[in-house]
């Protein structure tokens, strides 16, 4: 299981938990994952997350593999000039 | 990514070379948004709102319309309304709202309908026959006030998932994060100090108006030159506003007068496609200095509440921000990245910040340099310094003493990787510039900055010619010297000279999928593309060579631009220059080329630590900026003279921002200084020279270690200045710019 | 309305146009001799990056009339090389990067030629005076004064 810990205003999506558990071995399965477990969190994935994993922002890719005991953090989509 | 493929010395890399675009820039030759002509071209005008909000009753075009030197009229029926798979929805609305003014104009300067005739003169003067009866609405156009009860509404439903019940519908988007209980943290502190801050909008501010030239025929086939950070995204863009194919329209980057992040989605481009079309000819738009204030993508404004308290020894209990950016009349304003990022730099236990984007009724904010990030920064970075005042601390040993480092949780959630605050807070506390003495009436001011920086869709491609010389095709618009960056890497890995690679900005039809030239990427993300495209070439290089020896690939290396036996046992063969294999490539396997696509996820966030030495006129307000030296990590410097191009320059921004610029509403909700004259940036006698300090501390994601550094350098000058002209003044000062009124207002209410 | 016709010389040859009197000189220059160099980037002669020299007097070409021109000697970005030699302070704008994006750099060597022409041996303070009147929004000016500092101290050295 990966502890995916999300930002504190999405526990009004998730019935108030801040770290959620899923099973998932990429990104991509990650956010699925997320979606099945806490159907609330479709919006603000479909309006564009980053996935941190062990520290390195992942922007948009949903094939970069998750490492069983890695410190996951979803975070909103980074946005540049 | 392991550090240890990481290479550390260096042939080409590092080194200053002359820039291959230098000849025809200095010359007048380079061709920029504005310098492109075609047969039978048109000139575009467009219209635009005088009122901050009123409702469109009736467009009569029928007087511009009769004159014999008028081709065409659009208004918003001439684009796409009928949805064009897979639709216009989000951000593409936003756009086209934002092109052409639908139901409403909702901001000063709001395109409302477009002519095309065929003289620049001509089109202005059918612009004043164009009749439009408005029904002016109530508007707002302040951050605060766009959040009360009474406030107008600028668009219903606009509000995403995540703005809690019971906020004003100018509210479209909430943020919260952090962790521990800051409670908790301000019980601990010894001072805490609270106070509330306001930035307020600045424009990019650079020097080429946005400028294109549009062909698009009735068979949805179409060619556009433009000035732009990202010619895929104008495609895709102006495609979908259009209701043509993507693929269909071929976009051209023109050599771009600057971006920081203003030239990262279209304006004027979709509205000239839709004029070539009606015309049935080619169409130039060029905008004015005062359409590009008033309708283009300025920053957002702020208001902002910050909360820090820290023991008598300069640790860090707890810190608290609110952050509300006004970000124009649709959604996007980065409070979230405000939030985010501006107490990155510090290794926190207790932190909670909260982000707010508000709509208003001005034109819809754009990226502007780490956008969100510097305001945040400047509210933070002037607590930190008043508690330094307070419990006399030295701001830099402070910051030190708070600094995240590689294992620290960030105030944003995860632990940091490898990266080079504490680098730079000790180059600063070591630089002369920090140990000097100070004359009477001058304050000194410090601050630090960080930002994420991007990778995004990146496509490279690499072609050697018969003589050995090698060009390469990149996507990204080369806004600061990125092509002399592209071929140096690409030389470090052919081991070819410098001067004998050509790198170009393909246009849409030559090269895969590319992002903007934004999110500092350039060198980390093209450039990492083009060390993989130049290894791929270099694969086939050494393919070549084996078959040639007739001996295993894996058993040749390339080295110093030339293939050789990798070991004693692989044979004896002299080396085989590159220029050898490419003479008959075409007859021992075809033409060698490199390539190389992918969304690099390894870009690695930056820090700077800037200081700046500032004196204030005590009778006239003035304030000087009598000293100024940026230190920031760029993980490593491809082209040093560019990389500390990009400090200076995003210091000098920074320093606009702080002491002079603004955007001035009016009651009417008119933008009141659409002018360079009104509109201040700095000029050459504003400024001291800007010292510069590259620290390295190489990021793991980029195979030479690079970090993007365009961005970063903007966001401690707004805080270093605010804090140097604070104790300069004896005053807090809470508001930006510092313009002398501001100043004179704060130094009499002492 | 009716066009008038101008005569007037740019960078030593002797050109003709039609213009439209409320037309600048940087109208002109740009639409009718496609000399494309000097850039519009305000109108209203705040940011320079238009200058030309007029009878040798550096102005804004967007704050002067294209029919102002005729008879008037005018020298352009494009006429500052020699032939294929660059001008010494064309070589240190390369040089020193001192450009960026290059949208500023026309008008800046044209004022800056103009200075060290009237100046040849100015103050770093007044090098910045007289290029107040160009923006550059890239460089912060630091690479662009050590360039024209360097290449005045370079013509002193050749005189």
């Amino acid at each position: 299981m990966i502890e995916v810990h999300l930002w504190s205003s999405l526990r009004s999506l998730t019935g108030g938990q801040q770290v959620v558990e899923v099973e998932a071995a990429t990104t991509g399965e990650l956010l699925k994952e997320l979606v099945r477990l806490h159907p609330g969190l479709q919006a603000p994935i479909d309006a564009g997350v980053s996935v941190a994993v062990d520290g390195r922002i992942i922007a948009t890719g949903l094939s970069e593999p998750i490492p069983e005991d890695a410190e996951v953090y979803l975070m909103q989509r980074l946005r540049g000039g | 990514m392991a550090l240890d493929d990481q290479k550390s010395i260096f042939t080409f890399v590092g080194t200053r070379p002359d820039r291959p675009d230098g000849l025809d820039k200095v010359t007048g030759r380079a061709r920029f948004g504005a310098d492109a002509h075609a047969p039978g071209m048109l000139h575009g005008a467009i219209l635009r709102s005088p009122h901050a909000h009123a409702r469109i009753v009736k467009i009569d075009a029928s007087k511009a319309e009769a004159l014999k030197d008028v081709k065409a009229v659009v208004t918003r029926a001439d684009f796409a309304e009928v949805p064009f798979e897979p639709g216009l929805e989000g951000e593409f609305w936003n756009v086209l709202e934002n092109v052409m003014a639908g139901e409403k104009t909702l901001y000063d300067g709001h395109a409302v309908a477009a002519v095309a005739a065929t003289s620049a003169l001509a089109a202005r003067d059918a612009l004043k026959l164009i009749e439009v009866e408005y029904e002016v609405l109530p508007h707002v156009t302040d951050v605060d006030k766009a959040m009360e009860a009474d406030a107008p509404v600028i668009r219903e439903g606009a509000a995403d998932y995540s703005v809690p019940e019971g906020m004003h519908p100018n509210v479209v988007r909430y943020h919260e994060s952090g962790h521990g209980d800051v409670e908790a943290g301000f019980a601990e502190a010894d001072l805490v100090v609270e106070d509330s801050f306001v930035t307020e909008a600045t424009h990019q501010g650079y020097i080429e108006p946005h400028a294109c030239l549009g062909s698009l025929g009735t068979d949805g086939k179409g060619e556009l030159w433009c000035t732009t950070q990202g010619h895929w995204i104008a495609q895709k863009t102006c495609a979908a506003l259009l209701g043509i194919e993507t693929s269909q329209l071929r976009v051209t980057a023109s050599e771009i007068g600057g971006g920081f992040g203003g030239k990262t989605t279209v304006f004027i481009e979709p509205v000239a496609l839709a004029l070539s079309r009606k015309a049935n000819r080619p169409v130039k738009l060029v905008m004015n200095r005062s359409e590009v204030f008033r309708a283009t993508g300025p920053t957002s404004s702020a208001s902002m509440d910050i909360k820090i308290g820290m023991k008598k020894d300069g640790t860090i209990t707890a810190a608290e921000g609110t952050f509300r950016l006004q970000g124009g009349a649709f959604p996007g304003a980065p409070g979230d990245m405000t939030a985010m990022c501006a107490f990155a730099p510090y290794n926190l236990t207790n932190v909670r910040q909260v982000g707010y984007d508000v709509m208003a009724n001005r034109p819809k904010q754009a990226a502007y340099r780490a956008p969100g990030a510097p305001m945040g920064a400047f509210a933070v970075e002037s607590v930190l310094d008043e508690l330094c005042n307070q419990l006399g601390l030295d701001p830099v040993d402070m910051r030190l003493k708070n600094a995240a480092a590689e294992g620290s949780k960030a105030s944003y959630g995860p632990t940091y990787e490898r990266i080079g605050l504490v680098e730079t807070l000790e180059a600063a506390k070591a630089h002369p510039h920090y140990s000097a003495p100070l004359k009477p009436g001058q304050g000194r001011g410090i601050s630090c900055g960080f930002w994420f920086n991007h990778g995004g869709e990146t496509s490279v491609s690499l072609a050697l010619s018969e003589d050995g010389s090698a060009q390469v095709m990149v996507g990204t618009p080369d806004i600061g010297g990125s092509r002399a960056s592209m071929a140096l890497m690409a030389a470090e890995i052919l081991g070819i000279p410098y001067e004998n690679i050509r790198v170009t900005i393909a246009d849409t039809a030559s090269l895969g999928y590319n992002d903007v030239s934004h999110g500092s990427r350039v060198t980390y993300a093209s450039g990492l593309a083009t060390i993989k495209a130049a290894k791929h070439a270099v694969e086939k290089l050494c393919e070549r060579a084996a078959a040639k020896w007739g001996i295993p690939v894996d058993a040749v290396k390339w080295e110093n631009g030339c293939a050789v036996p990798s070991g004693p046992n692989a044979g004896d063969f002299d080396p085989l220059p590159l220029a050898d294999i490419t003479a008959d490539m075409g007859a021992t396997g075809g033409p060698i080329s490199g390539h190389f696509e992918a969304t690099p996820e390894g870009a690695g966030v930056s820090f700077g630590t800037h200081i700046v030495d500032a004196e204030v006129d005590p009778e006239t307000g003035k304030t000087s900026v009598t000293r100024y030296t940026v230190i920031q990590d760029a993980g490593k410097a491809i082209h040093p003279t560019y990389v500390e191009g990009q400090y200076q320059g995003g210091a000098a921004q920074g320093i606009g921002w702080a002491l002079n610029e603004e955007y001035i509403y009016g009651e009417d909700g008119r933008l009141q200084n659409s002018i360079f004259l009104d509109y201040r940036i700095p000029v050459a006698s504003d400024l001291p020279m800007i010292d510069t300090v590259i620290v390295e501390v190489p990021n793991p994601g980029h195979p030479f270690g690079v970090r993007g550094v365009g961005e970063t350098g903007i966001v401690p000058p707004l805080a270093a200045i605010a804090n140097a002209v604070s104790n300069a003044a004896g005053v807090r000062m809470r508001q930006l710019p510092m313009s002398p009124p501001r100043i004179l207002a704060a130094l009499k209410d002492k | 309305m009716s066009k008038l016709h101008v005569t007037t010389t740019v960078n030593g040859d002797e050109v003709e146009y039609l213009c439209d009197p409320r037309e600048t000189l940087l109208d002109c220059l740009r639409d009718k001799l496609n000399l494309t160099g000097a850039k519009e980037g305000c109108g209203t002669g705040d940011c320079g990056a238009c200058s030309v020299t007029v009878d040798g007097r550096l102005v804004c070409s967007c704050l002067m009339l294209g029919v102002e021109a005729e008879g008037k000697q005018i020298e352009t970005v494009e006429g500052i090389a020699d032939g294929d030699v660059l001008h010494p302070l064309q070589k240190k704008f390369i040089e020193y990067a001192a450009l960026q994006c290059g949208i500023c750099t026309p008008g800046i060597l044209v004022a800056a030629k103009s200075l060290l022409e009237k100046n040849p041996d100015p103050t770093e303070e007044e090098a910045r005076y007289w290029l107040a009147g160009n923006l550059c929004r890239c460089t912060g000016y630091d690479k662009i004064i050590r360039a024209v500092m360097d290449t005045a101290a370079e013509l002193r050295e050749a005189s």
